[in-house]
């Protein structure tokens, strides 16, 4: 990376490429200034925002008056706008959130009440025969419930692609593998230091998810919140699973948790999950045999027809909460440090309102920028299973991944783009290739020749003649 | 829709789905028989099927008469096909099947579709991949199925680890030790978590052979590794906790049929097998759709595959000089006993059509040591000694089955103490 240097200073850095991170680059590129963001992962998107439950929430039941539920208010409704200007998918599939037991059918009205609070003002009860009209392979255990009829199914790594690649697009500036080791503060400038050089700006924007508490002692010293990564694991149906369930179904939330969810994904798979599992390590994001088991019997509860349903996959991401319940966003007067830390599990939906919150912290008459009229609007990658995919239009080069009807054009675009993945993990996010039933079995042959000399972690190990 | 159909035709006598071993038997039976035009639909650049990267022996013996490894094998089905008039296209992906033989398709020039008189659905097995084995731990490189890993080193020369463990005990998971050794890989151990192999006992000195040490009865299998498989935790028989070096996992064997083309179809499913429910002429539910091969169940030898195809093509014919598929009155063979998996066929037509197979294949979830014992309507019409184990070869005859089915379903069942 080129060394940046006090004339060659930028306006603000943003340490982490996540969801968020990419939503603020976004945020503060179309709004003229010049951002660089620093990923100390070999690509994009590969701590808290590897893996969530791909859903647009209202934030109906987020705590009223909390900084979390204005921001998944405003990222909710700027999602939508943002979505339609850029091309992403959305499906509104609707939830229901459903008790089970009578204790959790008692606790139905205080949560539409906390809807109402919310400003969620078209929630409305359901009886158990609605339920089941709607969802007729619901268990009919199922007692009551309630209808949040605008939640919506998202791609959540498209997105979070689609906000940094227009920033890109725009100017923004990414260097993936790049960690902040120390920073110093001079009163105008910071000169962070990172294990590949030194880089200069005016603004640090903290975004660093699960080690946003780390980054924040390198850089001030200390840090008010300590993260506790949250584990949540989560096993992916195949397609044929996605008929049993139009809806998402939610539980009745607990404190620490929204509790296991079962949904379709944008993709055309079920999800169910995600577990709540406290943890002090930051990278362990591994699953456990008899919990994906056990989730998938609690799923077979709900719904009996699933035992019928192959698994596709299985996976956990970590949630970076903290000992505080709300987002800990704040910004240090007189350093020009903004942290944006503790966005536990709501940060897909809240993003963009994180960074309309976090431009409005940050705005002052020093640091004010011409907005660029008519931002570039990069193609996104369209992989939604209910819109229109690469593989029925021309010239698409033949499919590669079976299971995901992926093509050859596809996977040759994003290797060729201005994002190009740097490992396999990464190509998996951006094209769906082995996210599919078989899990690389057909394909994996024909990927290791179209990803030769791309990756950072290469798929083998070299030739049998090295 | 692409104007030229993705330089397809638009109708075809038959449409095999699947240019493996059993479609491309099938198909060129059909020519020889002299059906008119014959098209396989194969998604991959070639045809072929999983043959083309199993680099070892023995393939061929019954077909051609020689001792053939897997690719020379598939080349030699693909070419007898082409000799005989069948029409193969590859790169051609079948995205859906509607009644009465109609097939949405997509090509590299995009989606076009097929109208066939009858379909052949030949989509063969898979492996069950890791995620279906709820083997937990992190998600490093290295983790492969048989199929990706031979894939990998036969038709790209690539080695993905150096040192790994091979999850499974099955035919496959020794077949993947020599892959490896064509490459210079050695594995280090192999892991099951049965309480023997699964395999016949008679292969299991090869791994001393080979240097690879077996465990059996492991419990809590777990992956683990940062960027690259580091290691393979288990609890081992004895209930020790295990760690074994390792770069790489094989996830191999528990084949099951690549059937979601079928569970996103009309047509009915044994979800015992995993494949269409066929009667004893391999025709599905709608009769202008049939099947063979490993689609059927998991999972036979290619030359088992081949013959299959050859005998339904047999069928197949016959059929088609009858004109339009009709729905003919059937009884169901229903499993009854927990210890049987599958039966395939699941369906018995009853009608004056003769031929149809001559056994029916069963497929066991435990071991067993009993009567398999068919009844139909109250009366006992088959009684056949077992002495096997899950993933083996069972066969039955079928023809005092079907001579003496009632009106009633023929129930499947275990005698144990007779």
């Amino acid at each position: 990376m080129p060394y940046t240097s006090s004339d060659n200073c930028y306006d603000v850095i943003i340490i982490g490429a996540g969801i968020v991170g990419c939503a603020i680059a976004r945020q503060f590129t179309l709004g003229g200034a010049r951002v660089m963001i620093l990923e100390k992962a070999l690509d994009v998107l590969d701590g808290a925002s590897k893996g969530n439950s791909a859903i647009l929430h209202t934030g109906f039941d987020a705590p009223p008056g909390s900084l979390e539920q204005k921001c998944l208010a405003r990222g909710y409704a700027e999602y939508h706008k943002v979505a339609l200007a850029l091309g992403l998918p959305i499906l509104k599939s609707g939830a229901m959130v459903l008790a089970w037991n009578e204790e959790q059918l008692a606790q139905l009205p205080a949560l539409i009440k906390k809807a109402y609070k919310n400003g969620v003002h078209d929630v409305a009860m359901l009886s158990r025969d609605e339920i089941l009209a709607r969802e007729p392979h619901l268990s009919k255990s199922v007692l009551g419930g309630f209808e949040v009829p605008r939640e919506f199914l998202i791609d959540p790594w498209a997105s979070a692609h689609a906000y940094l690649l227009q920033a890109m697009a725009n100017g923004a500036v990414l260097y993936r593998d790049t960690e902040v080791v120390s920073g110093q503060y001079d009163g105008q400038q910071w000169r962070l230091e990172t294990n590949a050089g030194l880089v200069c700006a005016a603004q640090i924007i903290n975004c660093a998810g699960l080690y946003g508490d780390i980054v924040e002692q390198r850089l001030i010293g200390e840090c008010p919140f300590t993260v506790t990564p949250r584990k949540g694991q989560f096993v992916v149906f195949d397609k044929s699973a996605a008929a049993l369930a139009s809806s998402i179904i939610l539980p009745v939330p607990t404190k620490t948790t929204k509790g296991i969810v079962v949904c379709r994904t944008i993709f055309g798979n079920l999800l169910l999950g995600p577990t709540a599992e406290d943890q002090q390590s930051r990278a362990d994001a591994s699953t456990d045999g008899s919990m994906l088991a056990h989730l998938r019997d609690k799923g077979i509860e709900m719904i009996p027809d699933l035992k019928e349903c192959e698994v596709t996959a299985a996976y956990a991401g970590l949630r970076p909460a903290t000992e505080f319940q709300d987002y800990q966003i704040r910004r240090i007067e007189g350093k020009n440090y903004t942290c944006v830390g503790g966005i536990r599990s709501t940060g897909l939906s809240a993003a963009l309102g994180i960074a309309c919150h976090v431009a409005s912290l940050i705005a002052t008459d020093e640091f004010s920028f011409q907005a660029i009229k008519d931002p570039i609007i990069p193609a996104p990658d369209r992989l939604s299973n209910y819109h229109s995919r690469d593989w029925e239009e021309p010239d698409n080069g033949g499919i590669v991944c079976h299971c995901e009807l992926v093509t050859r054009r596809e996977i040759e675009q994003v290797l060729n783009g201005p994002l190009p993945p740097s490992t396999l993990q990464g190509l998996k996010r951006r094209t769906r290739v082995c996210m599919g039933r078989c899990q690389g079995f057909y394909c994996t042959g024909e990927l290791v020749k179209l990803t030769a000399g791309r990756f950072n972690l290469p798929m083998g190990l070299g030739h049998d003649d090295q | 829709m692409t104007t030229n159909n993705g330089g397809l035709p638009r109708k075809s006598d038959v449409a095999v789905v699947g240019g493996g071993t059993a479609g491309l038997a099938l198909a060129t039976k059909l020519k020889r028989l002299g059906v008119g035009s014959v098209i396989v639909l194969e998604r991959e650049n070639d045809a072929g099927g999983i043959p083309r990267h199993c680099g070892h022996y023995p393939f061929g013996i019954r077909e051609y008469g020689r001792l053939l490894k897997g690719p020379d094998y598939a080349r030699r089905n693909v070419e007898a096909a082409v000799d005989a008039g069948v029409d193969i296209q590859t790169e051609v992906t079948v995205t859906a099947l509607h009644p009465d033989g109609r097939l949405s398709l997509t090509t590299p020039a995009g989606k076009a579709e097929l109208q066939a008189e009858r379909v052949v659905l030949c989509t063969g097995a898979r492996e069950a991949s890791r995620p279906q084995r709820f083997i937990g731990g992190d998600r490093p490189l290295g983790v492969l199925s048989t199929g990706a890993l031979q894939s990998m080193t036969y038709l790209q020369g690539m080695r993905p680890f150096r040192r790994p463990v091979i999850i499974g005990s099955e035919l496959v998971s020794f077949s993947a030790i020599d892959t490896c050794r064509h490459l210079g890989i050695r594995p280090v151990a192999m892991i099951e978590e049965n309480d023997r192999i699964l395999a016949r006992r008679l292969v299991q000195p090869y791994l001393m052979m080979r240097g690879v040490a077996l465990f059996t009865k492991v419990k809590n299998l777990r992956i683990l590794g940062r960027r690259q498989v580091e290691a393979i935790e288990f609890i081992d028989a004895t209930g020790k906790q295990q760690s074994i070096e390792a770069d790489g996992a094989i996830i191999s064997g528990r084949f099951r049929p690549e059937a979601t083309l079928l569970h996103l179809s009309h047509l009915e499913v044994d979800l015992g097998s995993g494949g269409p429910m066929i009667d004893q002429f391999g025709q599905c539910s709608d009769p202008s759709y049939y099947s063979a091969g490993n689609l059927l169940r998991p999972t036979e030898t290619s030359g088992w595959c081949w013959q299959e195809g050859i005998e339904t093509a047999k069928w197949l014919a016959e059929d088609l000089l009858r004109g339009q598929p009709t729905v003919v009155p059937s009884v169901r063979v229903q499993v009854v006993d927990r210890a049987i998996r599958f039966s395939v066929p699941q369906r018995l037509s009853i009608s004056d059509r003769i031929g149809g197979m001559q056994k029916m294949q069963i497929g066991l979830n435990v071991p067993v040591r009993g009567y398999l014992e068919a009844t139909s309507g109250g009366w006992s019409i088959s009684n056949t000694w077992l002495n096997s184990r899950p993933i083996r070869r069972i066969q039955i005859r079928l023809a005092p089955i079907v001579q003496n089915c009632s009106k009633s379903p023929v129930e499947l069942s275990i005698q144990r103490n007779k």
